[in-house]
């Protein structure tokens, strides 16, 4: 308890040294900022203090495992991303956490992260240019193919160990996965990269730089618009599904028509044969 | 209708003439004169053919044989095996100005800039799957049936041949298009060639004529697989037909059956017709499937390249149940270094020696069988795979490890879609694909012997009939009604089981004879191999059933509802 208030005596003391000595503009921006911070703090307290300790500094079970990590430094594109998709807040711990209906609205999840934001450093919210793969459209074929096919390259390269070569997912140690990327937004996709969600690596700027990521995310997108050249994909997952349905359609029903033809004889009287 | 009558009636080596010829017939007659043909086509246009439809499964195989030489010759004229660099200029986008190789390449032209090419493409992969399902399924009804005993054990032998050959086509088929999950897979094959102890290496650079991939391995794969294995295969698939006319097909027990004999149709025009239909029917579920499903959309994986992968990684299906052992396969403690010498025993058993064992097993089955059984009779007609309990037990013990390597090998896909944990899948098999066999033996043999005693049930007291009768008394009974001749005949017309037995233990000097431990052993083997099943019925005992059944009321007794124990007057 001490720790917060120092901590909130902390907050208060630069809010209005800040408010002070800052012009007139920005202090009104930061006095936004605070407020939303403000705010932040007390969805975070209520919603998820419970797991990552009261100034997110993570919190350790009776037996030292993780209730929850400690939220210093993953900065807001984390908590945009884990709130934005569902996963945050957890209701169950497990080897995998999934994304689910979002439990907080836009403004909320805002506030989320900047508090978490201003625990530490990390990464911020990218705009949407950053992530946008609109800027397609103002390119010559060309160059859209030469993006789409980097994109594509970077994505056979880094990501189908665990996301398959179809974006299908795939099977992560323990029982966990790594998630099918249909319909996962651009923005998701962008801050999962940036913060590599639980066994996910993070793919920082340095790896990938922006423009690579948003042609990944291009590259998805065609995934997601690409006829299915060859027919029904049959779940994309490779030959597993391709050898099952060798079985079951192809010798099932060419196994069925032979007993049809063995069952139809020239004998005039129909019927089991006897001879 | 005595079915023998359909049998040509004379074997004659010239053809019956008419009066006057026809055009047609003029032509024909000159044709036969310098080729002399007809003798040959009248014997065997009118063989016979016994009907059933498990006697067609060899035929799926044939015709998708013949749909993967269409649809093979088809790629050919458009694919080029090479390793060259090349840019990609075709039609799909996402690849386009990307460098590629000319195999990559010359397969997305078949899939997106030849007309009908992905069609034809994905019939080929599609039949190639077929052709194998269809083998294995085609070897499981001839073991569960018996065919394989003398004469026919050289037919089986080919047949084994030709499953292996299939696979290893198949293999080199897989490795062609040079995408992502081609070259993952003759990575793989390149580790487990290493694998090999001593000459490993040494294969592995023959194979690849470098260091891996070199530039070598798609043109070698491709004479592999456009004419050396295909020519093997028709070659020993025009054996397996010879033989199969040579020795007459098998056919199943009943009345007018006999070692002797084949009742059925002749191949002209009935059994003709019905094959050539057959064959129709494999190209048109074959082009359905081609046409409808995708199969290696290898414009998804993308070109290979070494330092990229893809989660799915598989091998088709036919490589499934190897490649499960080695997903299964414990790591540590297996991979030895002696004397600066790596020895992966933990890649090389499962993927090298257990396919190679199985293989083995499966060619001497046939062998080991007689030599247990001591049966050196001639078997022209079936059995039941309930009539040989521990064949059918062993096979299925066979198929269930078979199932459970494959599970091993779909581990990671059937872990998200079933929402397991691989780990526990993993290790879970890791113990049943030596528990599941054994079960599935003792469970199946137990069976069949069950089903064998209740046949002999129904040869001497009748089937039930469900008819329930009240006697006089107020017991209830279901009246069993005696079997049909027919049926009687069926069930009880197999050759018993020989069980080898020792002439003699010890010899007139009451010393034991040299050279017995093989034999005791075999006769033990003998006796637990047909020791529990139940033998047919000599016809004295069907007689003395029947004659039973005739006047009397045999039924079975059901307890009535007050528990009172009704003991049921016979009348013989
Ligand atoms: C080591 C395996 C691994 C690699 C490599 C990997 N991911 Fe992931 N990814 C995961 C796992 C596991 C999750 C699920 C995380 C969770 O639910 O907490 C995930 C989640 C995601 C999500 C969120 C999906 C959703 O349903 O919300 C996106 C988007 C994503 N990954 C994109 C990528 C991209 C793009 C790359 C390549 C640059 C990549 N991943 C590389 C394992 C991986
Ligand atoms: C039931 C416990 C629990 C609750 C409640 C919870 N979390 Fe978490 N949180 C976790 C665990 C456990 C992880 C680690 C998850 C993983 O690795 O997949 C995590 C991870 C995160 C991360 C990612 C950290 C990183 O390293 O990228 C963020 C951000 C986060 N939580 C934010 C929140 C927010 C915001 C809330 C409240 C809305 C919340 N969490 C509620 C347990 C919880
Ligand atoms: C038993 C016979 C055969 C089997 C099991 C078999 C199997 C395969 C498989 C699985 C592929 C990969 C297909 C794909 O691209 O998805 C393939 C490719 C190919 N096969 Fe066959 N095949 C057989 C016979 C033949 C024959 C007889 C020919 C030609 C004479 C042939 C020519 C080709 C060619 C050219 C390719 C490469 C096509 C491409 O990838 O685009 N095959 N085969």
């Amino acid at each position: 308890m001490a720790g917060l208030l120092v901590l909130l005596l902390g907050l208060a003391l630069t809010g209005t040294a800040y408010a002070a000595f800052a012009p007139a503009g920005q202090a009104e921006q930061a006095v936004a900022d605070q407020e939303l911070i403000d705010e932040g703090r007390e969805l975070f307290l209520v919603g998820c203090a419970f797991c990552h300790g009261q100034n997110g500094e993570g919190v350790l079970d009776v037996r030292g495992n993780q209730l929850g990590p400690s939220l210093v430094g993953v900065g807001a594109a984390a908590v945009d991303f884990q709130v934005g998709t569902g996963r945050m807040p957890m209701v169950q711990p497990g080897q995998q956490n999934p994304s689910k209906n979002v439990a907080y609205d836009e403004q909320e999840t805002e506030a989320l992260a900047a508090y978490v934001a201003a625990l530490g450093p990390g990464p911020g919210i990218p705009d949407e240019e950053t992530y946008s793969s609109d800027y397609l459209d103002d390119l010559s074929d060309e160059e859209r193919d030469a993006a789409i096919n980097r994109g594509q390259q970077i994505f056979l390269t880094n990501c189908t160990a665990c996301h398959n070569f179809n974006g299908a997912g795939g099977a992560m140690p323990r029982g966990g996965y790594a998630p099918d990327l249909k319909g996962v937004s651009e923005k998701h996709i962008y801050e999962a990269m940036q913060t590599g969600p639980s066994q996910m690596d993070v793919f920082s700027d340095g790896n990938i730089p922006p423009e690579n990521k948003r042609e990944v995310i291009a590259f998805l997108n065609t995934l997601d618009e690409e006829p299915a050249y060859g027919g029904f994909t049959l779940g994309g997952l490779g030959p597993v599904s391709e050898g099952l349905f060798a079985w079951l359609i192809g010798i099932g029903s060419l196994v069925g028509f032979a007993v049809w033809i063995a069952a139809h004889t020239t004998r005039t009287k129909k019927g089991k044969a006897q001879a | 209708m005595s079915t023998t009558s359909q049998v040509a009636d004379t074997n004659g080596t010239t053809a019956a003439r008419g009066g006057k010829p026809s055009k047609v017939g003029g032509a024909a007659q000159w044709a036969d004169e310098r080729l002399g043909l007809a003798g040959l086509a009248k014997k065997n246009l009118r063989k016979v053919f016994p009907d059933h439809w498990s006697f067609m499964l060899g035929e799926i195989a044939l015709w998708s044989f013949v749909i993967l030489l269409i649809t093979g010759v088809f790629l050919t004229f458009w694919f080029n095996p090479s390793m060259g660099e090349i840019e990609y200029q075709g039609s799909y986008a996402p690849l386009r100005g990307s460098y590629i190789s000319e195999a990559f390449n010359s397969s997305l032209t078949i899939s997106f800039d030849v007309r009908g090419g992905l069609l034809l493409r994905q019939m080929h992969h599609w039949a190639a799957m077929l052709f194998i399902a269809s083998m294995l399924v085609h070897m499981m009804r001839v073991f569960f049936t018996g065919a394989h005993r003398k004469p026919r054990e050289i037919n089986w032998l080919i047949g084994v041949m030709l499953l292996v050959l299939g696979t290893l086509e198949g293999f080199t088929g897989y490795s062609l298009p040079d995408d992502l999950l081609s070259g993952t897979g003759v990575r793989a094959a390149d580790g487990f060639v290493k694998s090999i102890p001593v000459v490993g290496t040494y294969g592995s650079f023959l194979l690849f004529g470098d260091e891996f991939p070199g530039t070598d391995i798609i043109p070698r794969l491709y004479i592999i697989h456009v004419l050396l294995i295909p020519g093997l295969l028709l070659g020993l698939i025009a054996a397996h037909m010879l033989l199969l006319v040579y020795h007459k097909h098998t056919q199943w027990p009943g009345p007018g059956r006999t070692e002797k004999n084949v009742v059925g149709f002749p191949m002209l025009p009935v059994y003709a017709a019905k094959a050539g239909g057959f064959f129709f029917i494999v190209f048109g579920v074959t082009a359905i499937m081609g046409g409808l499903m995708t199969i290696n959309p290898v414009w998804m994986y993308g070109p290979y390249d070494p330092s990229k992968v893809t989660a799915g990684s598989q091998p088709d299906w036919y490589m499934g149940w190897p490649d499960g052992a080695l997903r299964i396969m414990p790591g540590p403690g297996f991979e030895w270094h002696l004397l600066g010498v790596t020895l992966s025993w933990n890649v090389f058993v499962p993927i090298i020696l257990l396919p190679t064992l199985t293989i083995i097993t499966l060619l001497l089955l046939p062998f080991i069988e007689s030599w247990i059984t001591g049966d050196k009779r001639e078997h022209h007609l079936l059995q039941r795979p309930r009539d040989a309990p521990t064949r059918t037990a062993f096979m299925v013990a066979l198929m269930t490890m078979y199932g459970l390597f494959w599970i091993a090998g779909g581990n990671d896909i059937i872990a998200i879609r079933f929402d397991l944990s691989i780990n526990q899948i993993t290790y879970i098999l890791r113990v049943m694909v030596f528990l599941g066999p054994i079960i599935a033996f003792i469970v199946t043999r137990r069976w069949c012997i069950s089903l064998q005693r209740h046949d002999r049930e129904k040869v001497l007291h009748g089937y039930e009939s469900g008819i329930l009768e009240r006697s006089p008394e107020g017991a209830y009974s279901e009246r069993h009604q005696p079997l049909p001749a027919g049926d009687t005949f069926t069930i009880t017309q197999r050759d018993g089981d020989e069980v080898y037995t020792l002439e003699s233990e010890k010899d007139a000097n009451g010393v034991q004879a040299p050279g017995t431990r093989g034999q005791r052993l075999r006769a033990r083997l003998s006796a637990w191999y047909a020791g529990s099943n139940v033998q047919p019925l000599t016809p004295a005992e069907i007689e003395e059933a029947q004659h039973h059944g005739d006047h009397g009321h045999d039924g079975h007794e059901i307890e009535s509802s007050d528990g009172r124990d009704n003991e049921l007057s016979k009348t013989d």
